[in-house]
């Protein structure tokens, strides 16, 4: 009888083949180099011609950046350094950097306050993305908006105070109420906080912000990156819970709720965001009473959360649709009420689902921020279109500036991108 | 027979249906149903697709609403207001064709989330419980895995675990083996089997002719919205009155 196993159809393995390397032409650099770079002539020629075309590019870019001034104060001292050199002139960025950051107007004495509110950003959203930190962190996460307005914007720390305890009034109000009926005690607890902000605000003393421990700083002195992060952070922040309300509202079996949502989402989706912008610093002061004098931070803030809130809302739409019916049914067989069901199985599989499309808005949001500067808010780009490129100066710095720009974007999105991906594989539990 | 199908069945009256019709739009998919189900009693239903059997006890627990007639659960009378459809809900289980398992939590999760939240148990009571029945159906050790980890027959044990973790006084079964392999029908069948012995109130849309058998106190045959012929196990299979059991019958069991 022979090995071959052709000869027999009755076949018994003589015992277990020990694996052995693979051929030396089928491993490291060389394998590597054939599979991906010169698998064929035209994937050859492909790859010279982009090594040539990186070359040309780097060939140009780096003595620029290389050869780039950091110390002068003006254009022409920049270009006296290089004499005819190529090279950039990163001075802008060093002798405007506070402005870069923080606006032109901002007191230079308060910038620790910022900069203590972005160090306490940090602290109060880790426990948001990164769930496994003790729970009891949230607390912090809570107060920090209140903390963040009286570091920023300084003045008597009543007023974050009063707004802090409308929303625990509030709060408590809809936890003793809600539970006979949620309207009761929904509606039960905005009058309970408003009834708290109006007596509050009637006893802050006249005066209280001038001798504050934090001095006063209005919202028009704000500007640079620091007014983008801002607007960014309080606007993702606000739409997302609002996104998700109008997007359970749109599936509501409530008529009146269903077409205020679908109403909204579309109007709003419907309408360009400059425009939003235009009626939040023009036409919105025509809507208020003529007294009234609201912050033009926040009447931003407002409109970039609506147009914001409509986009999240279709795109956890999307979610919701995607989740099977039996989900649906399998949560009411075992006799959960609605927040229930929406809370612990419907929202958390939606959402995650839902994570690449509500990452898209957030970048696209925070980009967004910039729009800013066409209704004369000094932003980042508005520091660099206005103040700094109309300066005598630094008049035709148009490279470095505008790519300092685009390199703090990058670092800002690249980040939240990358948390994304780290998010989905951590909740994928499918294992499809 | 088999001794289980004989056990005398309590007078105490679990479910009442009575003249109940169900349109879908114009369809009208449920036709004058009558059905007193009573504490203890097994009950098998059958029928050709499309005859309303699924529809019938997703009534029951007000998954589907029904628009003429009366539902009685335990005392309860199923009427629009969400608090006596919650109370139906919590003390009626529910096996569903596709499992429908939360994928997002994990096996213990599944089963200890509708008593923590609906039933109010601590923590640690509700995790004992679980663990129970998991042990019951035969899979302790999975606890900590997530249901995508498991095969079809030991999900759908699980969802009967987490059914039977709220303490049901009635289980209802919506097809549980259609979606399985064979070989994992068996062990389905089995946890069933065992559930029955102990007594449990039981409505049960199967195919599998075998189990009715074994386990019914009664079966009903349905066919174009209508209840069309019900008896016990015995008589039911081998002396069917009406011509439609008959052909139904011989379809089924022919081959």
């Amino acid at each position: 009888m022979s090995d071959k196993t052709s000869d027999s159809i009755a076949f018994v393995a003589k015992g277990t083949i020990p694996p052995s390397p693979p051929p030396a032409s089928q491993a490291g650099v060389v394998k590597w180099l054939r599979d991906n770079l010169f698998s064929s002539v035209p994937n050859g020629i492909l790859t010279l011609v982009a090594l040539t075309v990186i070359y040309l590019v780097l060939q140009k870019t780096l003595p620029w950046l290389y050869n780039g001034v950091w110390t002068t104060t003006s254009l022409n001292a920049c270009r006296e350094v290089l004499d005819g050199k190529v090279g950039a002139c990163f001075s802008v960025l060093t002798e405007r950097w506070h402005q870069l950051l923080y606006g032109f107007k901002y007191p230079a004495e308060f910038y620790w306050r910022p900069n203590l509110a972005l160090v306490l950003l940090l602290v109060a959203v880790a426990p948001v993305l990164f769930f496994d930190l003790p729970r009891k962190m949230l607390i912090f996460t809570g107060l920090y908006p209140f903390i963040a307005f009286w570091l920023i914007w300084g003045g008597t720390i009543m007023a974050p105070i009063i707004a802090l305890l409308g929303f625990v009034v509030g709060g408590a109000v809809f936890q003793i109420y809600g539970r006979g009926s949620f309207a009761a005690g929904f509606f039960g607890g905005i009058a309970a906080a408003l009834i708290i902000w109006a007596l509050g605000g009637m006893l802050i003393p006249e005066g209280a912000s001038e001798n504050a421990m934090l001095q006063a700083v209005p919202s028009r002195d704000l500007g640079g990156f620091m007014l983008n992060l801002m607007l960014g952070v309080t606007c993702v922040s606000l739409s997302l819970p609002l996104g998700i309300a109008l997007a359970l509202g749109r599936q509501s079996d409530m008529p009146l709720i269903k077409w205020m949502c679908v109403i909204f989402i579309e109007f709003v989706r419907g309408v360009p965001l400059i425009t939003l912008l235009f009626v939040a610093s023009v036409m919105l002061a025509y809507f208020f009473p003529p007294d009234a004098t609201v912050d033009l931070f926040l009447r931003v803030v407002i409109m970039i959360t609506m147009f914001s809130a409509a986009y999240i809302a279709e795109v956890i739409r999307g979610g919701l649709a995607a989740l099977p019916k039996g989900q649906y049914e399998a949560a009411d067989s075992l006799g959960l009420d609605y927040p229930q069901a929406m809370r612990l199985i419907i929202l958390p599989q939606a959402l995650k689902i839902s994570i690449p499309g509500i990452v898209n808005v957030a970048v696209g949001l925070f980009k967004d921020t910039t729009l800013v500067s066409v209704i004369s808010m000094f932003d980042l780009v508005g520091m660099i279109r206005g103040p700094i490129l109309a300066s005598t100066e630094w008049n035709g710095v148009y490279w470095e500036l505008l790519g300092f720009a685009a390199l703090l974007f990058f670092v800002v999105c690249y980040g939240i991108s990358q948390y994304s991906q780290w998010l989905e594989r951590r909740l994928a539990t499918d294992h499809r | 027979m088999t001794g289980t199908s004989q056990m005398k069945v309590s007078d105490e009256v679990a479910i009442t249906i009575d003249g109940m019709n169900k349109w879908y739009g114009s369809f009208h998919v449920l036709r004058d149903i009558n059905l007193t189900v009573y504490q203890g009693e097994r009950i098998v239903i059958c029928g050709p697709s499309g005859s309303g059997k699924s529809t019938l006890i997703r009534c029951i627990n007000a998954l589907e609403e029904h628009q003429q007639g009366s539902i009685t659960v335990d005392g309860t009378l199923l009427s629009s207001d969400l608090k006596n459809i919650d109370k139906i809900r919590s003390e009626v289980g529910m096996c569903f064709q596709h499992f429908n398992l939360f994928p997002h939590l994990t096996i213990l999760e599944n089963c200890t989330l509708a008593p923590i939240w609906v039933r109010k148990t601590p923590k640690k009571e509700a995790e004992e419980r679980a663990m129970h029945f998991l042990e019951k159906v035969k899979i302790p050790d999975q606890a900590n895995k997530f249901p995508g980890q498991l095969s079809g027959g030991q999900q759908q044990r699980v969802a009967i675990a987490r059914s039977l973790c709220m303490m049901p006084r009635i289980m209802l079964f919506d097809e549980p083996t259609s979606a399985l392999d064979p070989e994992m029908i068996k062990e389905v069948l089995d946890t069933m089997i065992e559930l029955a012995e102990e007594g449990m109130t039981m409505l049960c849309v199967t195919h599998e002719m075998g189990f009715a058998r074994q386990v019914a106190n009664r079966v009903i045959f349905m066919d174009a919205g209508q209840i069309v012929e019900q008896n016990e196990p015995e008589a039911f299979f081998n002396n069917p009155q009406s011509e439609r059991t008959q052909l139904f019958l011989s379809q089924i069991l022919g081959h």
